[in-house]
Protein backbone atom coordinates (compact mmCIF):
# COMPACT_ATOMS: atom_id res chain seq x y z
CA UNK A 1 0.00 0.00 0.00
CA UNK A 2 1.65 3.31 -1.07
CA UNK A 3 -1.18 6.06 0.10
CA UNK A 4 -0.27 7.23 3.72
CA UNK A 5 -2.67 4.91 6.09
CA UNK A 6 -5.58 6.49 7.24
CA UNK A 7 -4.88 4.83 10.91
CA UNK A 8 -1.96 2.25 11.98
CA UNK A 9 -2.14 0.36 15.38
CA UNK A 10 1.09 -0.71 16.96
CA UNK A 11 0.64 -3.82 19.25
CA UNK A 12 -2.60 -2.90 20.24
CA UNK A 13 -4.07 -4.46 23.56
CA UNK A 14 -7.28 -4.38 24.84
CA UNK A 15 -8.22 -5.35 28.50
CA UNK A 16 -11.68 -4.60 29.72
CA UNK A 17 -12.49 -3.32 33.33
CA UNK A 18 -12.18 -6.30 36.12
CA UNK A 19 -11.88 -8.94 33.08
CA UNK A 20 -8.39 -11.21 34.01
CA UNK A 21 -7.30 -11.77 30.27
CA UNK A 22 -6.95 -9.17 27.71
CA UNK A 23 -9.67 -9.14 24.87
CA UNK A 24 -7.44 -8.23 22.15
CA UNK A 25 -3.00 -8.36 21.99
CA UNK A 26 -0.35 -7.38 19.98
CA UNK A 27 -2.32 -6.07 16.94
CA UNK A 28 -0.62 -4.77 14.17
CA UNK A 29 -2.73 -3.45 11.51
CA UNK A 30 -2.37 -0.37 8.90
CA UNK A 31 -5.84 0.46 6.95
CA UNK A 32 -5.53 3.08 4.13
CA UNK A 33 -8.03 5.33 3.02
CA UNK A 34 -10.64 4.31 1.05
CA UNK A 35 -9.62 1.08 2.16
CA UNK A 36 -12.29 -1.94 2.40
CA UNK A 37 -11.25 -4.09 5.35
CA UNK A 38 -13.52 -7.02 6.68
CA UNK A 39 -12.23 -8.57 10.21
CA UNK A 40 -13.75 -11.95 10.66
CA UNK A 41 -13.52 -14.68 13.43
CA UNK A 42 -15.56 -17.00 15.78
CA UNK A 43 -17.89 -15.39 18.38
CA UNK A 44 -15.73 -14.00 21.08
CA UNK A 45 -12.83 -13.40 19.54
CA UNK A 46 -12.30 -9.75 19.98
CA UNK A 47 -13.99 -8.49 16.68
CA UNK A 48 -16.41 -6.00 18.78
CA UNK A 49 -13.79 -4.85 20.74
CA UNK A 50 -10.97 -3.69 17.71
CA UNK A 51 -14.16 -2.03 16.15
CA UNK A 52 -14.99 -0.31 19.60
CA UNK A 53 -10.89 0.75 20.38
CA UNK A 54 -10.69 2.53 16.97
CA UNK A 55 -14.15 3.99 17.26
CA UNK A 56 -13.25 5.26 20.69
CA UNK A 57 -16.07 3.19 22.03
CA UNK A 58 -14.86 0.93 24.79
CA UNK A 59 -16.02 1.17 28.27
CA UNK A 60 -14.26 3.71 30.72
CA UNK A 61 -11.84 1.90 32.64
CA UNK A 62 -10.62 -0.30 29.80
CA UNK A 63 -6.84 -0.40 29.95
CA UNK A 64 -5.22 -0.07 25.99
CA UNK A 65 -2.02 -0.76 25.55
CA UNK A 66 0.38 -0.04 22.32
CA UNK A 67 -0.31 2.81 19.98
CA UNK A 68 -3.14 3.98 17.52
CA UNK A 69 -1.99 6.25 15.61
CA UNK A 70 -4.69 8.37 12.90
CA UNK A 71 -2.85 10.44 9.84
CA UNK A 72 -4.57 13.56 10.81
CA UNK A 73 -6.37 14.82 13.69
CA UNK A 74 -7.89 12.57 16.80
CA UNK A 75 -11.09 11.99 14.64
CA UNK A 76 -14.23 12.77 16.22
CA UNK A 77 -16.78 9.87 16.82
CA UNK A 78 -20.04 9.97 15.03
CA UNK A 79 -18.54 12.82 12.69
CA UNK A 80 -14.88 11.54 11.35
CA UNK A 81 -16.01 7.70 12.26
CA UNK A 82 -19.13 6.41 11.59
CA UNK A 83 -20.57 3.05 13.57
CA UNK A 84 -23.30 0.70 12.54
CA UNK A 85 -24.60 -2.18 14.60
CA UNK A 86 -26.21 -5.03 14.30
CA UNK A 87 -29.42 -4.39 16.06
CA UNK A 88 -30.58 -1.67 13.37
CA UNK A 89 -33.22 -0.28 15.62
CA UNK A 90 -31.22 0.00 18.35
CA UNK A 91 -29.65 3.54 17.40
CA UNK A 92 -32.64 4.69 16.66
CA UNK A 93 -35.18 6.63 19.02
CA UNK A 94 -38.63 5.39 18.63
CA UNK A 95 -40.00 8.93 19.63
CA UNK A 96 -38.13 10.52 16.96
CA UNK A 97 -38.82 10.91 13.36
CA UNK A 98 -36.34 9.71 10.84
CA UNK A 99 -36.17 13.40 9.64
CA UNK A 100 -35.32 14.73 13.11
CA UNK A 101 -32.89 11.95 13.83
CA UNK A 102 -30.80 13.16 10.77
CA UNK A 103 -31.09 17.02 11.53
CA UNK A 104 -29.87 16.49 14.55
CA UNK A 105 -26.99 14.26 13.56
CA UNK A 106 -26.42 16.86 10.61
CA UNK A 107 -26.64 20.23 12.86
CA UNK A 108 -24.58 18.98 15.67
CA UNK A 109 -21.44 17.99 13.03
CA UNK A 110 -21.93 20.31 10.19
CA UNK A 111 -22.95 24.00 9.70
CA UNK A 112 -26.11 24.09 8.26
CA UNK A 113 -29.37 25.67 8.47
CA UNK A 114 -32.45 23.71 9.31
CA UNK A 115 -33.81 24.19 5.82
CA UNK A 116 -30.06 22.57 4.41
CA UNK A 117 -30.06 20.38 6.79
CA UNK A 118 -33.39 18.94 5.82
CA UNK A 119 -32.59 18.72 2.25
CA UNK A 120 -29.29 16.80 3.00
CA UNK A 121 -30.91 13.86 5.57
CA UNK A 122 -33.38 13.13 2.34
CA UNK A 123 -30.44 13.16 -0.33
CA UNK A 124 -28.28 10.71 2.25
CA UNK A 125 -31.74 8.26 2.75
CA UNK A 126 -31.77 8.70 -1.60
CA UNK A 127 -28.19 7.13 -0.98
CA UNK A 128 -28.90 4.57 1.19
CA UNK A 129 -31.85 3.50 -1.50
CA UNK A 130 -34.54 4.10 0.77
CA UNK A 131 -37.76 3.75 -1.28
CA UNK A 132 -39.49 7.60 -1.10
CA UNK A 133 -36.67 9.05 0.90
CA UNK A 134 -38.50 12.10 1.17
CA UNK A 135 -42.02 11.06 2.72
CA UNK A 136 -39.71 8.78 4.92
CA UNK A 137 -38.60 11.69 6.67
CA UNK A 138 -41.55 11.96 8.26
CA UNK A 139 -41.82 8.29 9.19
CA UNK A 140 -40.87 7.01 12.15
CA UNK A 141 -38.45 3.78 13.38
CA UNK A 142 -41.28 1.26 13.73
CA UNK A 143 -42.67 2.15 10.13
CA UNK A 144 -40.04 0.34 8.86
CA UNK A 145 -38.72 -3.04 8.08
CA UNK A 146 -35.33 -4.43 9.52
CA UNK A 147 -33.82 -3.82 6.58
CA UNK A 148 -35.13 -0.34 6.01
CA UNK A 149 -34.02 0.43 9.46
CA UNK A 150 -30.80 -0.62 8.57
CA UNK A 151 -30.34 1.64 5.75
CA UNK A 152 -31.45 4.31 7.75
CA UNK A 153 -28.65 3.74 10.52
CA UNK A 154 -26.17 3.59 7.91
CA UNK A 155 -27.83 6.76 6.64
CA UNK A 156 -27.02 8.25 10.32
CA UNK A 157 -23.68 7.00 10.04
CA UNK A 158 -22.31 8.43 7.12
CA UNK A 159 -24.34 11.52 8.00
CA UNK A 160 -21.30 13.94 8.55
CA UNK A 161 -19.06 12.43 6.12
CA UNK A 162 -17.13 10.74 8.11
CA UNK A 163 -13.46 8.84 7.15
CA UNK A 164 -14.36 5.38 8.33
CA UNK A 165 -16.99 3.68 8.41
CA UNK A 166 -17.34 0.45 10.95
CA UNK A 167 -19.75 -1.79 10.44
CA UNK A 168 -20.48 -3.91 13.32
CA UNK A 169 -22.09 -7.32 12.14
CA UNK A 170 -24.67 -4.62 10.69
CA UNK A 171 -26.73 -7.32 8.29
CA UNK A 172 -26.20 -10.22 10.71
CA UNK A 173 -30.16 -9.71 12.04
CA UNK A 174 -31.24 -9.88 8.33
CA UNK A 175 -32.82 -11.98 5.96
CA UNK A 176 -30.55 -13.23 2.72
CA UNK A 177 -31.94 -11.17 0.60
CA UNK A 178 -31.84 -8.26 2.45
CA UNK A 179 -28.65 -8.95 3.71
CA UNK A 180 -27.03 -9.15 0.07
CA UNK A 181 -28.99 -5.82 -0.84
CA UNK A 182 -26.82 -3.90 2.49
CA UNK A 183 -23.74 -5.24 1.62
CA UNK A 184 -23.82 -4.52 -1.73
CA UNK A 185 -25.08 -0.64 -0.27
CA UNK A 186 -21.98 -0.57 2.05
CA UNK A 187 -19.63 -1.59 -1.09
CA UNK A 188 -20.87 0.76 -3.37
CA UNK A 189 -20.68 3.70 -0.37
CA UNK A 190 -17.21 3.61 0.42
CA UNK A 191 -16.68 3.35 -2.97
CA UNK A 192 -18.43 6.74 -4.15
CA UNK A 193 -17.72 8.25 -1.63
CA UNK A 194 -14.08 7.64 -0.30
CA UNK A 195 -14.58 6.45 2.66
CA UNK A 196 -12.76 3.76 4.39
CA UNK A 197 -14.58 0.57 5.91
CA UNK A 198 -14.26 -1.72 8.44
CA UNK A 199 -16.48 -4.60 7.68
CA UNK A 200 -17.07 -6.72 11.02
CA UNK A 201 -18.66 -10.54 10.44
CA UNK A 202 -18.70 -14.00 11.86
CA UNK A 203 -19.40 -15.13 7.82
CA UNK A 204 -16.61 -15.42 5.70
CA UNK A 205 -18.93 -15.89 2.40
CA UNK A 206 -19.40 -11.92 3.49
CA UNK A 207 -16.55 -10.82 3.95
CA UNK A 208 -15.39 -12.10 0.14
CA UNK A 209 -18.26 -9.89 -0.99
CA UNK A 210 -16.49 -6.49 -0.20
CA UNK A 211 -13.30 -6.85 1.36
CA UNK A 212 -10.12 -5.76 -0.27
CA UNK A 213 -8.47 -7.53 2.90
CA UNK A 214 -9.22 -9.79 5.39
CA UNK A 215 -8.27 -9.54 9.15
CA UNK A 216 -8.77 -13.11 10.65
CA UNK A 217 -8.73 -12.95 14.82
CA UNK A 218 -8.80 -15.63 17.08
CA UNK A 219 -8.69 -15.16 20.77
CA UNK A 220 -7.63 -11.91 20.82
CA UNK A 221 -5.02 -12.08 18.49
CA UNK A 222 -4.61 -11.36 14.51
CA UNK A 223 -4.29 -14.81 12.57
CA UNK A 224 -3.61 -13.31 9.93
CA UNK A 225 -4.26 -10.03 7.14
CA UNK A 226 -3.93 -10.17 3.44
CA UNK A 227 -5.46 -9.35 0.11
CA UNK A 228 -8.71 -10.95 0.14
CA UNK A 229 -8.24 -13.09 -2.76
CA UNK A 230 -5.05 -14.09 -1.25
CA UNK A 231 -6.61 -15.28 2.30
CA UNK A 232 -9.25 -17.18 0.12
CA UNK A 233 -6.74 -18.86 -2.31
CA UNK A 234 -4.20 -19.71 0.06
CA UNK A 235 -5.04 -18.61 3.55
CA UNK A 236 -1.13 -18.84 5.81
CA UNK A 237 -3.52 -19.77 9.16
CA UNK A 238 -4.73 -22.88 9.97
CA UNK A 239 -7.89 -21.43 11.76
CA UNK A 240 -8.46 -19.82 8.17
CA UNK A 241 -8.69 -22.88 6.57
CA UNK A 242 -10.96 -24.17 8.99
CA UNK A 243 -13.46 -20.98 8.77
CA UNK A 244 -13.07 -21.56 4.52
CA UNK A 245 -14.10 -25.29 5.72
CA UNK A 246 -16.62 -24.69 7.50
CA UNK A 247 -18.21 -21.98 4.83
CA UNK A 248 -21.16 -23.75 2.90
CA UNK A 249 -22.55 -22.50 -0.33
CA UNK A 250 -23.60 -24.48 -3.66
CA UNK A 251 -20.52 -25.84 -3.92
CA UNK A 252 -20.56 -27.47 -0.52
CA UNK A 253 -21.43 -30.95 -1.02
CA UNK A 254 -24.77 -31.74 0.90
CA UNK A 255 -24.37 -33.76 4.12
CA UNK A 256 -27.55 -35.82 3.25
CA UNK A 257 -28.38 -37.86 0.17
CA UNK A 258 -31.36 -36.54 -1.87
CA UNK A 259 -34.79 -38.81 -2.11
CA UNK A 260 -36.93 -38.49 -5.02
CA UNK B 1 -47.40 -42.36 4.78
CA UNK B 2 -46.22 -39.40 6.25
CA UNK B 3 -45.29 -38.50 9.79
CA UNK B 4 -46.60 -35.33 9.36
CA UNK B 5 -49.06 -33.38 6.95
CA UNK B 6 -50.77 -30.02 6.68
CA UNK B 7 -53.23 -29.40 4.38
CA UNK B 8 -54.59 -25.89 3.61
CA UNK B 9 -53.62 -24.52 6.86
CA UNK B 10 -54.62 -20.67 7.03
CA UNK B 11 -54.21 -18.09 9.47
CA UNK B 12 -54.99 -14.38 10.05
CA UNK B 13 -52.82 -12.60 12.51
CA UNK B 14 -54.99 -9.60 14.70
CA UNK B 15 -52.10 -7.58 15.44
CA UNK B 16 -51.90 -3.37 14.57
CA UNK B 17 -52.84 -4.36 11.01
CA UNK B 18 -54.24 -7.61 9.63
CA UNK B 19 -51.95 -9.96 8.47
CA UNK B 20 -52.49 -13.35 6.92
CA UNK B 21 -49.42 -14.97 7.90
CA UNK B 22 -50.60 -18.43 6.19
CA UNK B 23 -52.74 -18.96 3.57
CA UNK B 24 -53.83 -22.13 2.03
CA UNK B 25 -50.09 -23.98 3.13
CA UNK B 26 -49.66 -27.88 2.36
CA UNK B 27 -46.64 -30.07 3.17
CA UNK B 28 -45.55 -33.11 4.50
CA UNK B 29 -42.58 -34.79 6.20
CA UNK B 30 -41.89 -38.19 5.76
CA UNK B 31 -40.35 -40.36 8.71
CA UNK B 32 -36.59 -39.81 9.45
CA UNK B 33 -36.27 -37.26 6.55
CA UNK B 34 -35.63 -33.50 6.42
CA UNK B 35 -37.82 -31.32 5.16
CA UNK B 36 -36.13 -27.29 4.89
CA UNK B 37 -38.39 -24.69 4.78
CA UNK B 38 -36.77 -21.29 3.44
CA UNK B 39 -37.92 -18.14 2.63
CA UNK B 40 -37.81 -14.30 3.25
CA UNK B 41 -38.97 -12.51 7.16
CA UNK B 42 -41.44 -12.23 7.62
CA UNK B 43 -43.27 -14.87 5.17
CA UNK B 44 -44.88 -17.15 7.77
CA UNK B 45 -42.11 -19.25 8.43
CA UNK B 46 -42.31 -19.33 12.53
CA UNK B 47 -45.83 -18.85 12.31
CA UNK B 48 -46.36 -22.42 10.61
CA UNK B 49 -43.69 -23.74 12.84
CA UNK B 50 -45.81 -22.37 15.82
CA UNK B 51 -49.01 -24.16 14.46
CA UNK B 52 -47.51 -27.38 14.57
CA UNK B 53 -46.60 -27.10 17.99
CA UNK B 54 -49.74 -26.26 18.95
CA UNK B 55 -48.58 -23.44 20.55
CA UNK B 56 -51.05 -21.44 18.72
CA UNK B 57 -54.28 -22.51 16.81
CA UNK B 58 -54.54 -21.93 12.94
CA UNK B 59 -57.96 -20.60 11.22
CA UNK B 60 -58.67 -23.42 8.93
CA UNK B 61 -56.75 -26.31 7.70
CA UNK B 62 -55.73 -29.68 8.72
CA UNK B 63 -52.87 -31.37 10.62
CA UNK B 64 -51.54 -35.25 10.93
CA UNK B 65 -48.86 -36.19 13.27
CA UNK B 66 -48.20 -39.95 13.45
CA UNK B 67 -51.22 -40.93 11.85
CA UNK B 68 -53.44 -38.81 14.46
CA UNK B 69 -55.84 -36.06 13.94
CA UNK B 70 -53.17 -33.34 15.69
CA UNK B 71 -55.35 -30.54 16.40
CA UNK B 72 -58.02 -32.58 17.68
CA UNK B 73 -55.87 -33.64 20.76
CA UNK B 74 -56.74 -32.36 24.03
CA UNK B 75 -55.32 -32.73 27.80
CA UNK B 76 -53.32 -35.98 29.07
CA UNK B 77 -53.08 -37.48 25.32
CA UNK B 78 -51.88 -33.51 23.85
CA UNK B 79 -49.50 -33.90 26.82
CA UNK B 80 -48.33 -37.73 25.88
CA UNK B 81 -48.16 -37.18 22.33
CA UNK B 82 -45.81 -34.03 22.60
CA UNK B 83 -43.04 -35.75 23.39
CA UNK B 84 -42.65 -37.16 19.72
CA UNK B 85 -42.94 -33.66 18.51
CA UNK B 86 -40.28 -31.02 19.94
CA UNK B 87 -38.40 -28.44 18.81
CA UNK B 88 -35.58 -25.91 18.66
CA UNK B 89 -35.71 -22.26 18.35
CA UNK B 90 -32.70 -19.52 17.45
CA UNK B 91 -32.22 -17.89 20.92
CA UNK B 92 -31.34 -21.10 23.15
CA UNK B 93 -31.11 -18.68 26.12
CA UNK B 94 -34.64 -17.40 25.50
CA UNK B 95 -35.63 -21.45 25.48
CA UNK B 96 -34.76 -21.96 29.58
CA UNK B 97 -35.26 -20.65 32.78
CA UNK B 98 -32.78 -18.29 32.92
CA UNK B 99 -31.42 -19.86 36.37
CA UNK B 100 -31.89 -23.49 35.16
CA UNK B 101 -28.83 -25.45 34.74
CA UNK B 102 -27.89 -28.20 32.45
CA UNK B 103 -28.95 -31.44 34.23
CA UNK B 104 -32.31 -29.07 35.39
CA UNK B 105 -33.04 -28.36 31.86
CA UNK B 106 -32.95 -32.14 30.73
CA UNK B 107 -34.66 -33.24 34.00
CA UNK B 108 -37.76 -31.46 33.39
CA UNK B 109 -37.96 -32.88 29.45
CA UNK B 110 -37.59 -36.41 31.06
CA UNK B 111 -40.01 -35.25 33.48
CA UNK B 112 -42.29 -34.17 31.48
CA UNK B 113 -42.60 -36.74 28.77
CA UNK B 114 -40.49 -39.97 29.45
CA UNK B 115 -41.85 -42.01 32.51
CA UNK B 116 -38.45 -42.64 33.42
CA UNK B 117 -38.06 -43.37 37.07
CA UNK B 118 -35.98 -40.70 38.90
CA UNK B 119 -33.12 -42.72 39.58
CA UNK B 120 -32.27 -43.21 35.71
CA UNK B 121 -32.54 -39.74 35.51
CA UNK B 122 -28.67 -38.96 35.84
CA UNK B 123 -27.24 -41.77 33.71
CA UNK B 124 -29.82 -40.51 30.74
CA UNK B 125 -28.51 -37.04 30.91
CA UNK B 126 -25.06 -38.05 30.84
CA UNK B 127 -26.03 -40.21 27.74
CA UNK B 128 -27.71 -37.23 26.43
CA UNK B 129 -24.77 -35.04 26.66
CA UNK B 130 -22.17 -37.21 25.13
CA UNK B 131 -24.91 -37.66 21.88
CA UNK B 132 -24.55 -33.89 21.32
CA UNK B 133 -20.88 -34.11 21.88
CA UNK B 134 -20.87 -32.07 25.27
CA UNK B 135 -19.12 -33.40 28.47
CA UNK B 136 -21.13 -35.24 30.78
CA UNK B 137 -19.84 -33.12 33.71
CA UNK B 138 -21.00 -30.12 32.14
CA UNK B 139 -24.70 -31.37 34.13
CA UNK B 140 -24.18 -29.12 36.96
CA UNK B 141 -23.29 -25.84 35.20
CA UNK B 142 -25.84 -23.19 35.05
CA UNK B 143 -27.07 -22.67 31.54
CA UNK B 144 -25.81 -18.39 31.58
CA UNK B 145 -22.20 -19.91 31.59
CA UNK B 146 -22.31 -22.09 28.38
CA UNK B 147 -21.01 -20.29 25.07
CA UNK B 148 -24.06 -19.85 22.64
CA UNK B 149 -22.63 -23.28 20.90
CA UNK B 150 -22.92 -25.19 23.76
CA UNK B 151 -26.64 -23.57 24.92
CA UNK B 152 -27.86 -24.66 21.49
CA UNK B 153 -26.22 -28.28 21.61
CA UNK B 154 -28.75 -28.30 25.31
CA UNK B 155 -31.43 -27.44 23.58
CA UNK B 156 -31.07 -30.03 20.81
CA UNK B 157 -30.11 -32.35 23.65
CA UNK B 158 -33.19 -31.93 25.40
CA UNK B 159 -35.55 -31.70 21.80
CA UNK B 160 -34.54 -35.47 21.68
CA UNK B 161 -34.56 -36.54 25.81
CA UNK B 162 -38.35 -37.47 25.08
CA UNK B 163 -37.69 -39.60 21.96
CA UNK B 164 -39.37 -37.39 19.39
CA UNK B 165 -40.32 -38.62 16.03
CA UNK B 166 -39.88 -34.85 14.48
CA UNK B 167 -37.92 -32.26 15.29
CA UNK B 168 -38.83 -28.55 14.58
CA UNK B 169 -35.43 -26.34 14.00
CA UNK B 170 -36.82 -22.17 13.76
CA UNK B 171 -33.62 -20.31 12.56
CA UNK B 172 -31.64 -23.25 15.17
CA UNK B 173 -28.37 -21.97 13.72
CA UNK B 174 -29.00 -19.03 12.53
CA UNK B 175 -27.08 -17.01 15.65
CA UNK B 176 -24.28 -19.69 15.73
CA UNK B 177 -21.04 -18.89 14.38
CA UNK B 178 -19.73 -21.17 11.05
CA UNK B 179 -17.76 -23.34 12.37
CA UNK B 180 -20.33 -23.72 15.42
CA UNK B 181 -22.67 -23.87 12.99
CA UNK B 182 -20.82 -27.12 10.87
CA UNK B 183 -20.57 -29.10 14.04
CA UNK B 184 -24.38 -28.88 14.91
CA UNK B 185 -25.39 -29.78 11.11
CA UNK B 186 -23.19 -32.24 11.24
CA UNK B 187 -24.59 -33.71 14.52
CA UNK B 188 -28.26 -33.31 13.65
CA UNK B 189 -27.54 -36.05 10.49
CA UNK B 190 -26.26 -38.13 13.01
CA UNK B 191 -28.39 -37.91 15.29
CA UNK B 192 -31.27 -38.95 12.28
CA UNK B 193 -29.29 -41.49 11.03
CA UNK B 194 -28.80 -43.58 14.27
CA UNK B 195 -32.52 -42.76 15.93
CA UNK B 196 -34.43 -41.71 12.67
CA UNK B 197 -35.54 -38.82 13.44
CA UNK B 198 -37.49 -36.34 10.66
CA UNK B 199 -36.66 -32.83 10.85
CA UNK B 200 -38.56 -29.99 9.61
CA UNK B 201 -35.78 -27.38 9.14
CA UNK B 202 -36.54 -23.67 8.93
CA UNK B 203 -33.83 -21.41 7.85
CA UNK B 204 -33.65 -18.31 5.50
CA UNK B 205 -30.45 -19.29 3.98
CA UNK B 206 -30.53 -21.66 1.53
CA UNK B 207 -27.17 -22.51 1.52
CA UNK B 208 -27.58 -23.91 5.20
CA UNK B 209 -30.75 -25.47 4.86
CA UNK B 210 -29.86 -27.07 1.21
CA UNK B 211 -27.30 -29.02 3.04
CA UNK B 212 -28.84 -30.68 5.52
CA UNK B 213 -32.82 -31.08 3.64
CA UNK B 214 -33.83 -33.79 1.61
CA UNK B 215 -36.82 -32.13 0.18
CA UNK B 216 -37.00 -28.55 0.31
CA UNK B 217 -40.24 -25.96 0.50
CA UNK B 218 -40.28 -22.63 -0.27
CA UNK B 219 -42.47 -19.73 1.46
CA UNK B 220 -43.52 -16.48 0.00
CA UNK B 221 -45.82 -14.04 1.89
CA UNK B 222 -47.72 -16.70 3.60
CA UNK B 223 -47.43 -19.25 0.42
CA UNK B 224 -45.50 -22.58 -1.02
CA UNK B 225 -44.20 -21.46 -3.78
CA UNK B 226 -42.03 -24.78 -4.72
CA UNK B 227 -41.37 -27.90 -2.88
CA UNK B 228 -39.14 -30.76 -4.19
CA UNK B 229 -35.95 -32.49 -4.20
CA UNK B 230 -33.40 -30.25 -2.91
CA UNK B 231 -30.90 -31.15 -5.40
CA UNK B 232 -34.21 -30.25 -8.29
CA UNK B 233 -34.83 -27.42 -6.57
CA UNK B 234 -31.54 -25.80 -6.55
CA UNK B 235 -30.63 -26.93 -10.02
CA UNK B 236 -33.75 -26.37 -11.36
CA UNK B 237 -35.82 -22.98 -9.16
CA UNK B 238 -39.01 -22.56 -10.76
CA UNK B 239 -40.32 -19.95 -8.55
CA UNK B 240 -38.86 -16.14 -8.83
CA UNK B 241 -38.09 -16.63 -5.46
CA UNK B 242 -36.13 -19.50 -5.20
CA UNK B 243 -33.81 -17.82 -8.19
CA UNK B 244 -33.51 -14.50 -6.00
CA UNK B 245 -32.73 -17.14 -2.62
CA UNK B 246 -30.11 -18.74 -4.58
CA UNK B 247 -28.41 -15.56 -6.03
CA UNK B 248 -28.16 -14.27 -2.57
CA UNK B 249 -25.86 -17.36 -1.24
CA UNK B 250 -22.45 -15.46 -0.95
CA UNK B 251 -19.71 -17.47 -2.50
CA UNK B 252 -16.23 -17.36 -1.94
CA UNK B 253 -14.98 -15.51 -4.67
CA UNK B 254 -13.64 -12.09 -4.10
CA UNK B 255 -15.57 -8.91 -5.58
CA UNK B 256 -13.55 -8.61 -8.24
CA UNK B 257 -14.66 -12.57 -9.45
CA UNK B 258 -18.14 -11.28 -9.60
CA UNK B 259 -20.01 -11.87 -12.86
N1 LIG C 1 -17.78 -4.97 28.33
C1 LIG C 1 -17.06 -6.10 28.49
N2 LIG C 1 -16.53 -6.41 29.70
C2 LIG C 1 -15.79 -7.53 29.87
N3 LIG C 1 -15.51 -8.44 28.90
C3 LIG C 1 -16.02 -8.16 27.66
C4 LIG C 1 -16.82 -7.00 27.40
N4 LIG C 1 -17.18 -7.03 26.09
C5 LIG C 1 -16.61 -8.14 25.58
N5 LIG C 1 -15.92 -8.84 26.51
C6 LIG C 1 -15.17 -10.09 26.32
O1 LIG C 1 -14.12 -9.84 25.40
C7 LIG C 1 -13.96 -10.92 24.50
C8 LIG C 1 -14.10 -10.41 23.06
O2 LIG C 1 -15.46 -9.98 22.88
P1 LIG C 1 -15.98 -9.31 21.54
O3 LIG C 1 -17.30 -8.76 21.84
O4 LIG C 1 -14.92 -8.36 21.03
O5 LIG C 1 -16.05 -10.57 20.60
P2 LIG C 1 -16.65 -10.69 19.11
O6 LIG C 1 -15.57 -11.29 18.27
O7 LIG C 1 -17.21 -9.39 18.68
O8 LIG C 1 -17.79 -11.78 19.32
P3 LIG C 1 -19.27 -11.91 18.66
O9 LIG C 1 -19.06 -12.53 17.30
O10 LIG C 1 -19.97 -12.84 19.59
O11 LIG C 1 -19.86 -10.52 18.60
C9 LIG C 1 -14.99 -11.96 24.88
O12 LIG C 1 -14.36 -12.91 25.71
C10 LIG C 1 -16.01 -11.16 25.67
O13 LIG C 1 -16.66 -11.99 26.61
N1 LIG D 1 -48.52 -12.56 17.06
C1 LIG D 1 -48.57 -11.83 15.93
N2 LIG D 1 -49.44 -10.79 15.81
C2 LIG D 1 -49.48 -10.06 14.68
N3 LIG D 1 -48.74 -10.30 13.58
C3 LIG D 1 -47.87 -11.32 13.64
C4 LIG D 1 -47.73 -12.13 14.81
N4 LIG D 1 -46.78 -13.06 14.58
C5 LIG D 1 -46.33 -12.84 13.32
N5 LIG D 1 -46.99 -11.81 12.75
C6 LIG D 1 -46.81 -11.33 11.36
O1 LIG D 1 -47.07 -12.43 10.51
C7 LIG D 1 -46.15 -12.45 9.41
C8 LIG D 1 -45.38 -13.76 9.44
O2 LIG D 1 -44.54 -13.76 10.59
P1 LIG D 1 -43.56 -14.98 10.93
O3 LIG D 1 -42.94 -14.70 12.25
O4 LIG D 1 -44.30 -16.25 10.78
O5 LIG D 1 -42.49 -14.85 9.76
P2 LIG D 1 -41.10 -15.64 9.55
O6 LIG D 1 -41.14 -16.21 8.18
O7 LIG D 1 -40.87 -16.58 10.69
O8 LIG D 1 -40.05 -14.45 9.58
P3 LIG D 1 -38.52 -14.41 10.15
O9 LIG D 1 -37.66 -15.02 9.08
O10 LIG D 1 -38.26 -12.92 10.28
O11 LIG D 1 -38.49 -15.15 11.44
C9 LIG D 1 -45.27 -11.21 9.59
O12 LIG D 1 -45.82 -10.18 8.81
C10 LIG D 1 -45.39 -10.89 11.05
O13 LIG D 1 -45.20 -9.50 11.28
MG1 LIG E 1 -19.20 -8.74 18.24
MG1 LIG F 1 -39.35 -16.71 12.17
Amino acid sequence: MTDRPLLSLQQLAVTYPGAPLPALQGIDLRLAPREKLAVIGESGSGKSTLARAIAGLLPGGSHVGGDLIWSGDTPVPGRDIGFVFQDPGGSLDPLLSIGAHLVEVLRTHLPLSPRAARDRAGDLLAQVRLPDPRAALEGYPHQFSGGQRQRIAIALAIAAGPALLIADEATSALDVLVQAEIVALLRDLAEARTMALIFVTHDIGLAAQLADRIAVLRNGRLQEIGPTARVLAAPQAEYTRQLLAAHLDLSSPPLVEARG
Amino acid sequence: MSLLTVTDLSKTHHGARRVRALEDVSLSVDAGETLGLVGPSGCGKSTLARMILRLDRPDAGAIRFDGQDWLALRGRDLRRARGGLQMVFQDPAAAFHPRATVQGALAEALRLHSGMPRAAWATRIADLLTQVDLAPDLAPRPLSTLSGGQQQRVAIARAIATGPRLVVLDEALSALDTSIRGRILALLVRLQRDLGLAYLFIGHDLAVVRAISHRIAVMDAGRIVETGPATKVLAHPQADLTRRLIAAIPTLSPPGDLP
